[in-house]
């Protein structure tokens, strides 16, 4: 079970995508460049930048507070709103202080849109970092030792995978929820749950979402190791007497990052999407901590008097996918070499 | 081939058992029980309770027994009664003694309800909704593709990738309302909630009539939980079929005169569909039970709200049929893939 036996056939085992021919420095930067060129992708990317600056300056862009509630102002729209959704004349409180209305709490629209983005972003950003890494750890061992080891991972993995995604989350989070809800102070799950806390429940989704979605990047990250293992370049290395480590993080694994990360960015709006639901059905972030999926589902209950109240954080939540789909898109032709040929015309 | 499928089934009996058994202990390590309530019960009711359904035997005994009652058929004298803990899916009267099987166990959160009921009366629905919908998501899905990869860099390219883009990017919480909103609400051209078929069902499954009244109902949600996957299959016969178009025995027939028409359909096609069809396995999986956030929004009486109420509830027995619903569905469709690999592929032989 050393790393020496090679052998051939557990390389034509399973599928093996998208194979990573070896890149060198100056390539990365040839793909960035192909990444600025491409129209959709560089959108994507401004979109996500402003989604960043407004997630960091949230304290000075919303007009109010997330939380404070004005319930005389309660389900009240601005005069504009009226004019786009006439049956809104009726019955309406009219107030023009609020951009695009306020919640049936009285708590600004616009404000917990812009708090919002935060929580999206985070999961954005941390969830898909946490499956990132337990996955190409997992996949490069697998891939790497080969054999046996590799066998018996792999089949973990295809037992993982006949496990429905949402429903491991919902299990993890009730488990998460319950067990370090009022563990004795001092201990790991204390400080666990009061992190949770500080975050406002977004750590376990988080902790969640990076648990359940690491297996496609594993079969990944294998199957690029296997097809990787067996090029010139390693024996080379392999020859000069480099240690294992040495051979997986300095030779590997610089030459398959590329679909690696094109996978797990075109995964970001799936993580995105699957924080939204968890708090569409009540199960996300604790409230009054505002999540686009919370706001849509109150918004969504109020869809035939109030339209705006689900349009608005509907909209957010699409522009943000829309705009790591495009990035995400713009990455894997400039990164993906199996298109490669196609993009020069 | 037929040993090959073999020794794919004992394979996913495997794959079963250890889901069962992940699930088991995920469950129950769940703090809280099926019977504590914000007013707890006076104890002996809570230990009568917990008696009845053997809540108070050990873990292994209760998991063993609870596969044995799934898995094993049973054959006995005694008719059927209409206990809970006596409901089996199938039960066959064969000459003087009654064949037996798969006993998922009662819903704990009814008196008078099993979850064999749970799948006879609700699991059609979700079929059905994700049936409809695998088949809109083909439909729009595969020809997007196709154009795109025929128009490869031009204008039908972009416009069908926009559109798939478009699809993966609207999630159904935020397609679905504002749907219901315009077609339920404003035009009242569809009914907003509810659905065209009711029990008994056609073989256990399939809607007894097949008219308008039932698919106005069906048309709303079926788009929406079709158009996002839609886009996944457009997005893949695309990058498939720019591959395959490349090969030499495309140029090849270009090259013999054939008809583009043919040379698009025979030639590409049928070999670009391979990686399609790969998804369409665990698609089709995720379709028919993952549909929970569009019958929520639709109103639709299907099995997706008692995923998520089965664990706030820890209705044990409902959480474990779910789950291994959906393995089964997973890894029964997964073979239906690889099988339809050797179909479309001869090339490739199981042996």
């Amino acid at each position: 079970m050393t790393a020496e036996t090679t052998t051939p056939s557990s390389v034509a085992e399973g599928p093996i995508p998208g194979k990573a021919p070896g890149k060198s420095r100056s390539l990365w930067q040839e793909a960035m460049l192909r990444l600025v060129r491409n129209r959709a992708a560089l959108t994507g990317g401004i979109i996500i930048i402003l989604l960043m600056l407004t997630a960091l300056f949230a304290d000075l862009i919303a007009p109010y507070s997330f939380e404070k509630q004005s319930l005389l102002n309660a389900n009240a729209v601005p005069d504009w709103v009226t004019r786009v959704f006439p049956a809104l004349k009726a019955y309406a409180v009219i107030n023009n202080d609020y951009l695009i209305g306020v919640d049936k709490l009285g708590r600004d629209l616009f404000s917990r849109i812009v708090y919002g983005t935060r929580v999206s972003l985070a999961v954005a950003f941390i969830g898909p970092l946490i499956s990132l890494i337990i996955g190409v750890l997992y996949g490069s061992i697998s891939g790497f030792f080969g054999g046996r080891v590799d066998n018996l991972m792999m089949r973990v993995v295809d037992v993982l995978y006949a496990f429905p995604g949402l429903l491991f989350i919902i299990l993890l989070m009730a488990f998460f929820r319950t067990t370090l809800a009022q563990p004795e102070e001092g201990t790991f799950a204390y400080y666990l749950g009061q992190l949770d806390k500080q975050f406002g429940g977004l750590l376990f989704i988080m902790i969640g979402i990076g648990l359940t979605g690491w297996e496609t990047q594993a079969r990944l990250t294998r199957g690029q190791v296997l097809s990787v293992r067996e090029k010139d370049y390693i024996e080379a290395a392999r020859a000069i007497g480099a240690s294992n480590s040495r051979i997986m993080f300095q030779h590997i694994l610089p030459n398959i990052l590329g679909p690696l990360i094109v996978l797990e960015t075109l995964s970001i709006p799936g993580y995105i999407y699957t924080e939204a639901f968890l708090s569409f059905i009540g199960l996300g972030v604790n409230p009054p901590t505002p999540s686009w999926g919370s706001m849509i589902a109150d918004g969504s209950r109020a869809l035939r008097a109030y339209p705006n109240q689900a349009l608005f954080p509907a909209f957010a939540l699409a522009l943000t996918m829309f705009a790591f789909n495009f990035l995400g898109d713009g990455l894997r032709d400039a990164l993906e070499p199996r298109l490669r040929g196609t993009q020069e015309k | 081939m037929i040993n090959y499928i073999l020794r794919r089934l004992l394979y996913m009996l495997v794959v079963l058992f250890v889901v069962a058994g992940i699930t088991f202990i995920l469950m129950h390590s769940v703090p809280g029980g099926p019977f504590d309530k914000e007013k707890k019960l006076p104890p002996e009711i809570q230990a009568n309770k917990e008696k009845y359904y053997h809540l108070d035997d050990p873990l292994p005994v209760q998991f063993f027994s609870y596969l044995f009652r799934v898995a094993i058929p049973r054959i006995t004298n005694t008719p059927p009664t209409l206990q809970t803990d006596d409901d089996y899916l199938i039960s066959v009267k064969v000459g003087k003694s009654w064949f037996r099987w798969m006993n998922f166990g009662p819903s704990y959160a009814s008196r008078n309800r099993t979850v064999n009921d749970i799948f006879r009366e609700q699991l059609p629905v979700s079929f059905q909704l994700g049936v409809i919908a695998l088949g809109i998501a083909i439909a729009i899905g595969m020809p997007l593709g196709i154009l795109s990869a025929l128009n490869h860099n031009r204008w039908p390219d972009y416009v069908s990738m926009g559109v798939a883009i478009f699809g993966v990017s609207v999630p159904t919480i935020v397609l679905g309302p504002l749907l219901v909103w315009f077609f339920g609400v404003l035009l009242q051209w569809l009914p907003p909630t509810g659905w065209g078929a009711k029990p008994p069902f056609v073989l256990g499954l399939f809607p007894d009539s097949l008219g308008w009244e039932y698919f106005k109902y069906a048309v709303l949600p079926a788009f929406v939980l079709g158009f996002g996957s839609s886009a996944v299959i457009a997005r893949l016969t695309r990058a498939s079929m720019l591959q395959v178009i490349r090969e030499d025995y495309i140029r090849t027939a270009r090259a013999k005169g054939l008809h583009e028409r043919l040379v698009v359909m025979r030639h590409a096609f049928r070999n670009a569909l391979i990686p399609v069809v790969t998804i369409l396995g665990p698609l089709f999986a995720a379709l028919v039970t993952g549909t929970f956030v569009t019958e929520l929004v639709f109103g639709i009486p299907g099995l997706g709200k008692y995923f998520v109420t089965s664990i706030s509830n820890r209705d044990y027995p409902v959480i474990m049929g779910t789950i291994l619903l959906y393995a089964v569905f997973l890894v029964v469709s997964n073979l239906l893939v690889d099988i339809l690999y050797a179909v479309l592929d001869p090339r490739i032989r199981y042996n």
